[in-house]
């Protein structure tokens, strides 16, 4: 259930980034109300830190896919070093 | 005449005479299969060319090798471009190469292009059935061989540039009779497992025969049926395979799919940071604007300024006040001086003045005119002496002629 959550907030990364994008840029251009930069900041600060605590729960993992009984499983993958 | 006792040295240079003039060996376009191929540190290209029967020294100097579009190999067939002489030291004839030219691929090239074709008209190249590559895959998988150089220089290239990206590797053949199957059914099962973002196919460099395996249609359909995005990265940058042209993206090479596949997370970061930061001092600027401006309206800046220009009015009003009664005065002495001088004239002309100063004027009897001489009156007249007091009535008693009456008085 948690990686599900977690899925969907890395499929969401890239609409993430590119809203914060386009909050950045309404906010520079500064034709807003003192209430809706209000309301963009919140929301510029709220999907930096989505973005970054995605980027920061770092655990990378390389793996194989065996057949074992007709069955697909995975193992770690060891990278060796050039014969 | 006999020919005289000649030098090695004399009888190589005539021969290479004869064969510099001779039209045909001078232009010399010949076929053959490459072996001995040595490329030389200086640049210089050693080889020979045959066919079934015969062989053919061949030298391929740096300054034509080095326009080489392809990296000649033993057992290649190629057309030469040169001519015929010989090296004197060795006394070997051989072919001075100026251009070489692959020739048909044979077989393998042929049946690649009926494919390409075939493919191409089913419109499994068209772009607009390409799907997008995952700007953030969490999990790529790679189909290789998993001993072979590619996938380490795919784990090498994604790792570096991002890790958060998880790597599964799909082991096959790359190369021989099962490696299309196994490549095909890859992307079949890879496209079950739900957590896969895309799929990179990938092969180190090799020969035509060697990559053939991605040329197969059954690799092509795997490719076109897939649901996942998938990159090809097979062989070098040169090396252009039917799965290059079916898959959604192509890199010229599998360090390059690692790239393409994966963005640089020190990047995203710094972006991010920058966001970030823009957001904030964006902020602060704007609240201290805000609180500039509010300032400016502050109570006591309001009243401060109020007073001023409530002086400053005052000052003004002064100052027209003072004009004004200046002015108004000036012209009223100069109208009252104007008035006094103009009374003066008036009484200096005026006759009664005259008599205020004790002259008297003698009029005729009826007042009508004035008597100025002695002739006019004769003795009994009725006449009227004006005075500045009055009229005295008078009549003539005697009349003297002459000037000097005043003195005849005194005397």
């Amino acid at each position: 259930m948690k990686e599900k959550k977690d899925d969907k907030r890395v499929k969401d990364f890239e609409g993430n980034l590119s809203r914060l994008k386009e909050v950045v840029k309404l906010l520079e251009e500064g034709n807003t109300s003192l209430e809706e930069s209000l309301k963009y900041f919140e929301e510029g600060i709220s999907l930096y830190r989505i973005c970054n605590g995605v980027l920061n729960e770092a655990e990378q993992k390389v793996s194989l896919l065996l057949e074992e009984d007709k069955e697909l499983v995975e193992k770690p993958f060891l990278v060796t070093e050039e014969e | 005449m006999g020919i005289r006792t000649l030098t090695v040295s004399e009888l190589n240079s005539y021969l290479k005479r004869i064969l510099m003039y001779d039209p045909i060996l001078n232009n010399i376009v010949l076929k053959g299969e490459i072996s001995n191929f040595k490329f030389h540190n200086s640049g210089h290209c050693y080889f020979s060319l045959k066919d079934n029967n015969s062989k053919i020294k061949c030298v391929m100097f740096r300054s034509d090798s080095s326009n080489l579009s392809f990296i000649p190999e033993n057992g290649m067939n190629v057309i030469a471009k040169g001519y015929i002489s010989i090296y004197e030291r060795n006394g070997e004839y051989q072919l001075y190469v100026s251009s070489l030219e692959e020739i048909g691929l044979g077989r393998l090239h042929i049946e690649f292009e009926k494919l390409k074709q075939k493919l191409s008209k089913a419109g499994y190249f068209d772009e607009d059935r390409k799907q997008k590559i995952p700007f953030f895959p969490r999990r790529i998988a790679v189909v290789t061989s998993p001993t072979g150089a590619a996938i380490r220089d795919i784990i090498s290239v994604i790792t570096r540039r991002n890790n958060l990206a998880n790597i599964l590797i799909y082991p096959v053949l790359v190369q021989g009779e099962q490696a299309s199957i196994q490549i095909a059914e890859a992307i079949e099962k890879l496209n079950e497992i739900e957590d896969i973002d895309v799929i990179i196919l990938s092969r180190g460099g090799g020969s035509i025969e060697e990559l053939w395996a991605f040329n197969e249609e059954i690799v092509a359909k795997g490719i076109y049926k897939s649901n996942k995005p998938i990159i090809s990265a097979v062989g070098h940058e040169t090396d252009f395979t039917i799965s290059d042209f079916v898959s959604d993206l192509r890199a010229p090479t599998p360090s390059a799919a690692g790239e393409l596949a994966v963005p640089p997370i020190a990047d995203i970061k710094n972006t991010l940071d920058f966001f970030y930061n823009s957001i904030k001092s964006n902020f602060t600027n704007r609240l201290s604007s805000l609180r500039d401006n509010l300032n400016n309206y502050s109570e006591g800046r309001i009243t401060k300024y109020l007073s001023f220009k409530v002086k400053e009015e005052q000052q003004n009003l002064d100052i027209l006040y003072t004009n004004l009664s200046g002015s108004m005065t000036t012209e009223m002495s100069s109208l009252k001086e104007a008035l006094s001088s103009l009374g003066e004239n008036l009484n200096n002309l005026s006759p009664l003045s005259t008599l205020e100063r004790g002259y008297s004027i003698l009029l005729d009897e009826k007042k009508d005119k004035a008597i100025k001489t002695v002739e006019e009156v004769e003795i009994g007249d009725d006449v009227n002496i004006l005075l500045h007091s009055g009229i005295i009535k008078c009549t003539a008693k005697e009349i003297l002629k002459g000037e000097n009456l005043f003195e005849r008085k005194k005397g």
